[in-house]
């Protein structure tokens, strides 16, 4: 691994321009391309910031966002090398290090392409704009002559034509048009925005183990370290013998580190670290520690039994509202059909197969790290706050990432990389094990969720209340949070329903455990309880689950909000649209021949529909139960819009792999503790869903759309529980109201 | 002394026996291909071969090694049928574990030139894939498996 030396932009393009390279560089003159929201206009345009081309034809592309699986890394780059014209095969994609100058870097969110689409476009427009300008000029002939092919610039009248790498060190030199000059291309002629053909960038190392993840990173000289951590959250050392971890060959010493104190942030758990000359010496010297752990953590009467019992408690008192259309009370007052119902979901681990690992050196005050983290920002600030430094003094590079899911927006072994480099005056390698991964994750929090509905005499709903309890992910941030604020537009203030009265409402919870961002974080939950409640309703009605689901979304129209912040502004762009809404149910009632198949005993259909990300998908699962109450999952449709899309090929497989996530935490997926320790500690007791226990076939269809893009990495996950249950339910009659199924006995 | 060969080259170890040959390959020899998962055998990350046969090295020590021949996802040479596969109907997202399943395939279709779905299921369900590629992943042993016919 290359170390990269920050070269002052003057000197850098200096150079560049006296070799003949149009450049770029990014990464050593990382400027705003232009200015992100809120912040003053940048006078200029800077491809430079995103793209060079050397004189080679080799065209560098920037990638600033992380790979962990969701395809940002490449779908950016497309963009710009559609705009720019570019021949793909001749692009190579550079990983940005964080710098705050790059704009927003946290890879969460289901946001890279939504968030960066049109700013890459421009980016593209503009390098075009200035090679066309680069060979009229070479030409003496008028720019509106000019037009471009694959890597060339052609003259139309005379069909001269020059390579992007021929014109680079001219295109160089001349000014960058203004944003409002630059033409971008028509949909008509997009080469790889929306094509089939579009493949990762990464496949061919992927698949030949060239490709290199953060447990690939290595430093000259660096050590090894692998970290007992306190089993429960905030527990300190009382004392610890190391003898005999000092005896394991290949162990050099042991490493005390601070327990943290909250907030957590991303600050380094504390515990004891054992260095050595391999990962294994690391993991056998630390079998061998003895530590004696304080008892006087807060958090070591976390049960889990008990604790569900307090948040359900809870959602069975009036919370704060976050969302009030009509008067539910006074329907409810009325009396009439009350339905009622309560769902419960627990806390779940990322375990992305690639466990959190980082190498990083301090040196002079500075530290240099490569890690796999969807947020290299953070890093940064973390790094700089733990070791008393300026964030600026931390560099941090990205390498892929093996799998994500939210756990690598918290960078806190990156941070103990640092930590331990600065106490051994060596580059530093800390390698989680996959026990220690699941031990001590940022948790998917648990939920209780309470529903209420008083019923028409044509089954539809007068009154719909909705509660929701769990410790909220700012507690991570706040020890003090125990509202759910930032999380309510995460598919619960946000419901399209077609009621006239309506209620969301948030309890408060305290955390045991730290809480995190897991893949589409507390949609996951809300939309468990919202859809599996309304196929309730859709039964009590004696109705058809799709018809029924179809009325409650209602009439054609854009659903008014009460929205603030970000979701005010996405609303602008993004309008809640029943029209989409309602299009991805029928879509997929139709593909998947709902109401047409004929179910044999055991088996069931069920259908679920969300909006998160600003994407719309309906999904419908089939369910076959086994006579041992075993369920499979034949099929499963999915039918997606989420706007203007890059790599269609590449969202089938985003979906499809939600499918599967969506069995691993339907079926499975169940993490607790016992005095505050997590019970689970591998895939033997944490289980996913394996090939033989996965959807068998999974369809996904996809709206042609001319909106803006939306997310794809997380919007495929939420209908997905609720879907299967419902299927559940039309197998067997049995309505299951807790996340995982393998806890209810079918038959 | 250790004695074994690793993608046809001759090696020796004398370090600790009991290390599992997936850090040896790693951070000994360099060969960071096969992958860490969960140490325990029970994602298949770390699948490389054994004479042959699928094994894995998380759960294999150094002195189990001697005398054999391993090969890892660095010494199939050209592009194996399975990975050309994997590359046409674009298996991978995050790719951490394609090259165990890679590996696992391979071993596979040596095995049975033909599989249906179901000894694909067999052999490859002790190789999880949290991204959920499974459906990509049948479809390219099938294809695969055409290929080598």
């Amino acid at each position: 691994m290359n170390l990269i030396e920050n070269v002052s932009r003057r000197g850098f393009l200096q150079g560049v321009v006296a070799s003949g390279v149009f450049v770029l560089s990014a990464r050593f003159v990382p400027e705003p391309l232009w200015a992100a929201e809120g912040e003053a206009a940048a006078p200029a345009i800077e491809p430079s910031l995103w793209m060079s081309i050397a004189s080679d034809g080799t065209v560098t592309i920037v990638a600033h966002r992380s790979e962990m699986g969701c395809g940002s890394r490449t779908a950016l780059p497309l963009v710009v090398a559609d705009e720019l014209d570019a021949d793909w095969s001749k692009v190579k994609i550079d990983q940005a290090i964080g710098d705050p100058r790059y704009g927003e870097q946290d890879t969460d969110g289901s946001h890279s392409v939504r968030s960066y689409f049109d700013q890459m476009r421009l980016v593209g427009a503009a390098g075009r704009a200035m090679l066309i300008s680069a060979a009229a000029a070479q030409w003496s002939v008028s720019t509106k002559d000019c037009a471009t092919e694959p890597h060339f610039v052609v003259h139309r009248a005379s069909g001269r034509k020059l390579g992007y790498g021929d014109l680079a060190a001219a295109a160089a030199k001349l000014p960058v048009p203004k944003k409002e000059d630059l033409q971008l291309k028509p949909k008509s002629e997009w080469r790889y925005i929306g094509k089939e053909s579009n493949a990762l960038f990464d496949l061919p190392d992927m698949v030949t183990g060239k490709a290199i993840f953060g447990m690939d990173a290595t430093m000259p000289g660096m050590v090894y370290a692998s970290i007992e951590h306190p089993p429960v959250l905030g527990q300190k050392i009382k004392s610890y013998d190391d003898k005999a971890a000092l005896k394991v060959p290949g162990v050099q010493k042991t490493v005390a580190i601070d327990t943290v104190t909250p907030p957590h942030l991303f600050k380094p758990l504390g515990g004891v670290a054992v260095i050595g000359d391999n990962t294994w010496a690391t993991f056998k010297g630390r079998k061998a520690l003895k530590i004696e752990w304080d008892n006087n953590s807060p958090h070591s009467s976390y049960n889990s039994d008990a604790f569900r019992k307090t948040l359900e408690a809870t959602s069975r008192q009036p919370g704060k509202v976050v969302r009030n259309v009509g008067d539910v009370d006074a329907a409810f007052a009325k009396g009439g059909k009350i339905i009622e119902a309560e769902y419960y979901t627990p806390h779940l681990a990322h375990v992305s197969m690639e466990p959190p690992v980082a190498v990083a050196e301090y040196r002079d005050g500075k530290v240099l790290a490569w890690a796999p983290t969807q947020n290299p920002q953070a890093v940064q600030e973390t790094i700089a706050g733990v070791l008393g430094i300026k964030k600026e003094d931390v560099t941090c590079h990205v390498t892929l990432l093996g799998g994500g899911f939210g756990r690598k927006s918290k960078p806190d072994q990156v941070a103990e990389a640092a930590v331990l480099s600065k106490q051994l005056g060596k580059p530093v390698k800390v390698v989680w094990t996959r026990e220690d991964d699941i031990h001590f994750d940022y948790f998917h929090s648990v939920a209780a969720m309470y529903m209420k509905a008083a019923v028409g005499a044509d089954g539809k709903p007068t009154a719909w209340l909705q509660r929701t309890v769990y410790p909220p992910i700012g507690s991570t941030f706040n020890a003090d949070a125990k509202y759910a604020d930032d999380e309510m537009g995460l598919g619960w203030n946000n419901l399209p329903f077609d009621i006239p009265n309506h209620r969301a409402e948030n309890g408060p919870a305290d955390y045991h455990v730290r809480i995190g961002w897991f893949r589409s974080v507390a949609n996951i939950y809300h939309a468990f309880a919202i859809h599996s409640f309304a196929d309730e309703l859709a039964h009590a009605a004696n109705k058809d689950s799709v018809q029924y689901l179809l009325g409650l979304v209602g009439p054609q129209r854009i659903v008014e909000l009460d929205l603030k912040g970000d979701e005010a502004e996405d609303a602008k762009r993004y309008p809640l649209d029943t029209a989409r809404w309602r299009r991805v149910i029928e879509m997929v009632a139709e593909k998947s021949g709902w109401g047409k198949r004929s179910m044999g005993k055991g088996r069931g259909m069920g259908i679920a529909a969300h909006r998160s990300f600003l994407t719309y998908v309906a999904t419908v699962v089939e369910v076959e139960v086994d006579n041992k109450g075993q369920v499979h999952i034949p099929n499963v449709w999915t039918a997606l819009d989420a706007g203007t899309v890059v790599s269609p090929d590449n969202i089938r497989n985003q979906f499809e792999g939600a499918a599967v996530f969506g069995t691993s935490l339907a079926l499975f997926g169940e993490i607790t503790a016992t005095n505050g320790v997590i019970n689970q500690s591998n895939f033997h007791n944490y289980q996913l869903a394996r090939m033989n226990r996965a959807p068998r076939h999974v369809d996904v269809q996809i709206v042609e759309s001319d909106a803006p893009p939306a997310g794809v990495g997380e919007p495929g996950l939420p209908p997905f529980a609720p879907a299967l249950y419902n299927a559940v339910f039309a197998a067997t009659g049995k309505r299951v109201r807790e996340l995982p199924l393998s806890k209810t006995k079918l038959v | 002394m250790i004695r074994f060969k690793v993608n046809g080259k001759e090696q020796t170890f004398d370090g600790d026996p009991d290390m599992p040959l997936l850090w040896y390959l790693r951070d000994v020899a360099g060969l960071t291909g096969t992958k860490f998962g969960c140490g325990m055998s029970l994602c298949g990350a770390c699948t490389v071969h054994q004479n042959g046969a699928a094994i894995r090295s998380c759960s294999t020590a150094m002195k189990e090694v001697s005398g054999t021949d391993i090969t890892t996802i660095e010494g199939i040479t050209p592009m194996h049928p399975v990975q050309k596969a994997w590359m046409e109907i674009r298996v991978p997202q995050c790719g951490y574990c394609q090259t165990g399943q890679i590996m696992q395939a391979i071993a596979l279709l040596k095995e049975n030139k033909h599989p249906n779905d179901q000894d694909i299921d067999t052999a490859m369900s002790g190789n999880l894939c949290r991204c959920g590629t499974y459906q990509r992943i049948r479809a390219a042993i099938h294809q695969a498996a055409k290929e080598l016919a």
